[in-house]
Parts: C-alpha cells; structure tokens; sequence
C-alpha cells in the first residue's frame, strides 16, 4: 500500500513537473505590445509626450477658428 | 482653414519630439542622454531672439510709417519673446542641475545676459503702460525697443563669447562645431529651431488679430 501511494506520487509528479516548469516560463515571458515595452519603455513617455502636445495643438487650432469667426462677423 | 505653415510648425516639432528621444547621440560624459535637451531647450531661445527681432523690425517700421499696426505687432511680438524666455529659463535651469550640478550659477556670463535681458524687456511694458496717449506711446516704445534689442544682443550674443562660458559656442569657440553636433543630431535640432520659431509665429498671429480686434471694437 505505502509502494503503491509512492508510485502513485511520483507518477503525478513526472506528469506535472513540467508543467510547472512551463508556467514559470510563461510568466517570465513580456506581455503583449513588446514594441512599447522594449527599450525601458521610452516609446510609452514619447506617445505620452506626443499627445500632450497634439492636444496643445489641437487647442491652438481652435482658437484660431474661433477667432477667424469673430473676425469674419463684421 | 489653418494655413499650411501652422501645420507646418506643428508637424516639425511632433517629428523632433519623437524621434529626439530615439536617434542615436554621441555618448559624452557628464551630459550622457541630457543631450537630447538641444533638441528642445536651444530651440526655445531661437524662438525668443526670433520674436524679438520682429518686434524691433516692427518698431522701426512704426518710427518709418508711423502707423499704429505695426506698434501693435511690436508689443505683440516683445510679449510673445518674453513668453518664451520662461520656458527657456526653466529648461535651462533644469539641464543645469543636473549637469553643471547648480539651477543657477552667476559665473556664467550666458545665464547673467539672459537675466539682464529679461529685466531689459520687462522695463519696455512698463514703459508702455506708463503712457497713456497712443501716438507717444507708440513713438517712445519703439525707440527704446531699438535700445533693448541692441543690448539683449549684446548681452546674449556676444559677451558670452568674450569670456569663459560654460554653455558650449561661447569662449571662444564657435557653436554647433563639430564637436557640438554631429549629423544624426543636426536632422534633429535644424527642424527643431524652424518648428518652434514658426510655432511662435503662430501664437503672435493669434496675438496680433486678438488685439486688432479688439482696437476696432474700442474704435467703433
């Protein structure tokens, strides 16, 4: 009985070892978009970089056609 | 429609933004990848000196014409200078932190001009709110913007040059020498100082029909 529970084990533990191993693997792999995680993450501070100024942008534009519709009221 | 030179501007600086943070720099010591700051902290002042050049062209063209536009534009152009002098200052000081290990050292002869020129200018609205009539407003504002710009040129430009600096192209050794620049950074900084002076052209468009409408409507 005690042989049998030993085989018993060590069959399980043939079987799921590798799995083991596999999962570990998996979680010290990146996650998705590498692109933006490679290079200690500069491409995220450039996108960020990039909208605060399209959005600094897209303001002066909209001054700038408001003012044109003052200007063209007269 | 906006014109194609606002886009322009807009276009240039969102290229310098990207890939100033990606193309390769030389590796110097002390400065490492604070390099790139040229690429946004130079600019800054060439939009200044820009803005002010306009603002004396204008001034003169006042004293020429004396027609009461250009002042306007003038002013405009004065303010929109000093605007960009505030940015310019607090990269600076940044940069300087971190590289010459001070944000603000009373050695550097660059950093005293700039500090003296800024008073210079900030003296020429006084000057300007401290008269009421418009004609010899105009008048006396363009005289001593003549004044104010030969001395920031001064001040910025060429004392620098006459003493130790620690600002790279003054002491005597040109700026964007070789040593300064090299090629990969040039495609970088050149699209960098055309965006930002047009961008500043921008904001004094807005700054200019602003005030125009505002004198019509104080006419009227």
């Amino acid at each position: 009985m005690q042989k049998m529970k030993h085989k018993i084990s060590l069959l399980l533990a043939s079987l799921l070892l590798p799995f083991i191993g596999l999962a570990q693997e998996m979680s010290s792999e990146p996650q998705m978009a590498d692109a933006f995680r490679s290079d200690g993450k500069i491409y995220v501070v450039i996108a960020v970089i990039s909208i605060v100024f399209i959005c600094l942008i897209g303001y002066l534009i909209y001054i700038d056609m408001k003012l044109k519709k003052l200007e063209n009221r007269k | 429609m906006i014109k194609w030179w606002k886009i322009t501007a807009a276009l240039l600086i969102l290229y310098t933004l990207v890939w100033g943070m990606l193309t390769p720099v030389p590796h110097l010591n002390i400065l490492y990848e604070t390099i790139r700051n040229l690429f946004y902290h130079v600019p800054i002042w060439f939009a200044m000196l820009f803005q002010m050049g306009l603002s004396v062209v204008f001034a003169i063209k006042h004293l020429s014409k004396n027609d009461i536009q250009s002042d306007m534009i003038s002013n405009q152009a004065a303010q929109t200078g000093l605007f960009f002098a505030l940015p310019g200052l607090l990269t600076g000081c940044m940069w300087a932190k971190f590289t010459w290990g001070t944000w603000w050292t009373f050695e550097d002869p660059k950093l005293n001009g700039v500090a003296i020129a800024v008073l210079i200018y900030l003296a020429y609205f006084i000057l300007r709110s401290s008269i009421d009539d418009e004609q010899k407003r105009a008048r006396i504002a363009a005289v001593y913007n003549i004044f104010a710009f030969v001395m920031m040129f001064v001040f910025i430009m060429i004392l620098p040059r006459l003493t130790d600096s620690l600002h790279p192209g003054n002491g005597g050794n040109p700026a964007f020498g070789k040593y300064d620049l090299d090629n990969n950074m040039r495609l970088v900084f050149y699209p960098a100082v055309i965006g930002w002076v047009l961008l500043s052209l921008w904001i004094l468009d807005i700054k200019k029909r602003l005030t125009f409408l505002t004198h019509a409507k104080n006419e009227a």
